[in-house]
């Protein structure tokens, strides 16, 4: 354990810094890059996407991530502790089966049908993603409270705690491994469901790439692929670090 | 506190009173349906109430009343079972509830005249049927009880379809407008999974057989799978674009362009191999030794074991990695149209730029469809095998 837990740390360190210093100079820098595309497309009028700031861009794009996950991390996570008390057991398969089964439905069809009941803009872009990620999290939390050994939960009783000193100071830090595993898929998603939000009226890093698809712009599409791209590695080798801490703190 | 003592010890299934509650809101204070005289105009709403005629009309409702019983009657099989049906016919008939009132506010009204569901519709269907869910759960039904209960409310609606009783409702006269349209966006749609499916399996399952073996193999292959994963797909399709354009200015007569089904399937195949690679492998890593070393100890050949007892005992976990990849192609294939492959998504996106929302319901729902049905199939797959796999001794079914 120990012996191998080196090379990959290294691995991830650089991955993570690299993708880093990579999504902050393609978010900066995507501007002076102008004479590489209008070289690259030469038949492009315009060959960098202006119309919005590619900084601006990336925050609103980072913005409905992260409020749609914070909101299904907060609803999914009470969720997913009611049901694992014993007052809401009886809730518990319904909300599995609903976690399960919600998840064979393919994001961007949900976000599509958000339309027709919320219509267009930000909001349903953010009711869909919110509810998308609620899945994730409520079925690793169930899962993760679920996974806290009986006899630890016992000792804790033993030792006079409260149901709620118990919730906090032993499952949940017991269960954050897998709770976090759960955070990491639905955010995942939701950086890629958030780029295609942008054919629903939301700003985000999906805008060049679509206005590009439907003007022919290929420089537009490479701008906005490149950075969200970026975004989803940078994002992903982050929870990578924190999932390594996690284990390594829950294990201590 | 003691106040009502009756209503608890009364009480026998919480999650069907919420489940009934939701019905009763819904039916008191949300629209079935609305209905407008042409598809720019809003609607105006149409209670649920205003939609029940007839005899037959509150027929259909009778599966209702089940429902706000189950609260508070005692839990017995008989009733689980019962409630099942209930809620699958709960949802059936406002089906055709809503197909026979449009078809009412269709006669004095014109062509363009529009009615669709709303939000009381849903609510009230969705509460019936996770009653149901609930329920089955309840009775403790298996893969294959449920998979029929599913299919004979999904029979019960395929009917209503086919019989043309929900034809003046606005999607299905989005998809009169354009049955040749959707009939080969859906060919489309499958052959654009299917034909990810090919390279996939051909390169994924010897990538899976060889990471078994070789460690190194899975060292090398896993993390680079793990960063595909990890794109969005509206970018790896943009990315592919370009590349491919200028492979296919440099080969005239190839075929080969930035856009279209090629880059589609290609971006696809990429996504599709990680949960292959790794179920192939982690499958073919849970074949007990004990149960190699008895077959080689029987005399078995290397190439013997491995078709008679690896492929077996791995099979489970290779069908879960392929009902993944074909769930997640579903979904991946209705983004491809943004990069010209057709498909469902062509129609939904279509809709979306065009902001004609029936449009976006005839794509969305039918990618929602293939994709539960696909989920479905494979999900009666995996319980045969791993039915097969649970008779052998020494191992029991996960």
């Amino acid at each position: 354990m120990t012996g191998t837990g080196m090379a990959p740390r290294e691995f991830l360190t650089d991955r993570l810094m690299l993708g880093l210093v990579a999504l902050v100079a393609l978010v900066l820098g995507m501007p002076s890059l102008k004479p590489l595309f209008a070289t690259l497309f030469p038949r492009l009028d315009r060959p960098l996407y202006e119309a919005e700031s590619f900084v601006r861009l990336t925050l609103d794009h980072m913005a409905l991530v992260g409020l749609s996950s914070l909101a299904a991390i907060l609803l999914g996570g009470s969720a997913g502790i009611a049901v694992t008390r014993p007052w809401g057991r009886e809730f518990r398969g319904l909300l599995e089966t609903v976690a399960t089964m919600g998840q064979t439905f393919p994001p961007v069809a949900v976000l599509a049908l958000a339309v027709p009941v919320m219509g267009f803009g930000p909001e349903p872009a953010l009711i869909a993603l919110t509810l998308y990620a609620l899945l994730p999290v409520v079925e690793n939390m169930v899962a993760g409270l679920d996974g806290v050994p009986a006899p630890v939960l016992d000792a804790a009783h033993g030792l006079g705690m409260g149901s709620a000193e118990i919730l906090f100071r032993v499952e949940l830090p017991l269960a954050a491994p897998v709770i976090l595993a759960g955070v990491r898929t639905a955010v995942i998603i939701n950086v890629g469901t958030a780029a295609i939000a942008s054919t629903v009226g939301a700003k985000t890093l999906g805008l060049p790439i679509i206005v590009g698809l439907n003007g022919s712009n290929q420089a537009y599409v490479i701008q906005g692929a490149l950075i969200v791209a970026a975004l989803a590695v940078v994002i992903d080798a982050g929870f990578d670090r924190l999932a390594g801490w996690l284990t390594r703190w829950s294990q201590r | 506190m003691t106040s009502r003592p009756t209503l608890h010890t009364s009480l026998h299934n919480r999650v069907a009173l919420l489940m009934a509650l939701a019905v009763a809101v819904a039916a008191m204070a949300l629209p079935f349906l609305g209905f407008a005289p042409n598809r720019l105009l809003s609607g105006r709403p149409v209670s649920l109430w205003a939609a029940v005629q007839g005899l037959d009309g509150v027929a259909a409702l009778i599966p209702g009343l089940v429902l706000l019983a189950t609260p508070f009657l005692r839990q017995t099989r008989i009733w689980l079972g019962l409630t099942i049906a209930a809620g699958g016919l709960f949802a059936a008939g406002l089906a055709w509830l809503a197909g026979a009132h449009a078809a009412t506010l269709a006669q004095g009204a014109s062509a363009a005249a529009r009615t669709s569901f709303a939000s009381g519709f849903w609510v009230m269907a969705a509460a019936g049927l996770l009653t149901a869910v609930d329920a089955a759960r309840r009775l403790g039904l298996g893969a294959v009880g449920r998979m029929t209960a599913g299919g004979a409310v999904a029979g019960l609606v395929a009917l209503q379809l086919a019989s043309g009783h929900l034809d003046a409702l606005s999607i299905l006269k989005e998809y009169a407008n354009r049955r040749e349209v959707f009939a080969d966006a859906v060919l489309r749609h499958a052959t654009l999974v299917a034909a990810a499916l090919v390279p996939t399996l051909l390169v994924g399952v010897p990538l899976g057989i060889a990471a078994h073996r070789v460690q190194a193999v899975g060292r090398a292959v896993f993390p680079l799978l793990n960063v595909v994963q990890t794109v969005p797909s509206i970018a790896l399709f943009g990315l592919l674009m370009a590349p491919l354009a200028a492979l296919g200015a440099m080969l005239p007569g190839s075929g080969i362009s930035g856009v279209g089904p090629l880059p589609a399937v290609i971006a696809l195949t990429l996504y599709s191999l990680l949960p292959i690679v790794r179920n192939t492998a982690v499958g073919l890593d849970g074949v007990p030794a004990p149960v190699r070393e008895a077959a080689r100890g029987m005399g078995l050949t290397p190439r013997q074991i491995f078709l008679r007892v690896d492929l077996p005992l791995a099979l489970p976990v290779f069908l879960s990695g392929l009902r993944i990849t074909v769930v997640q192609a579903v979904g991946l294939a209705a983004v491809a149209a943004l990069i010209g492959a057709g498909g469902l998504g062509a129609i939904m996106f279509q809709g979306l730029f065009a902001n004609a929302l029936d449009l976006v319901l005839l794509g969305a729902v039918p990618v929602i469809l293939l994709a539960v049905a696909a989920d479905a199939l494979l999900s009666i797959g995996i319980a045969a095998a791993t039915h097969r796999v649970g008779v052998l001794p020494g191992r029991s079914a996960p």
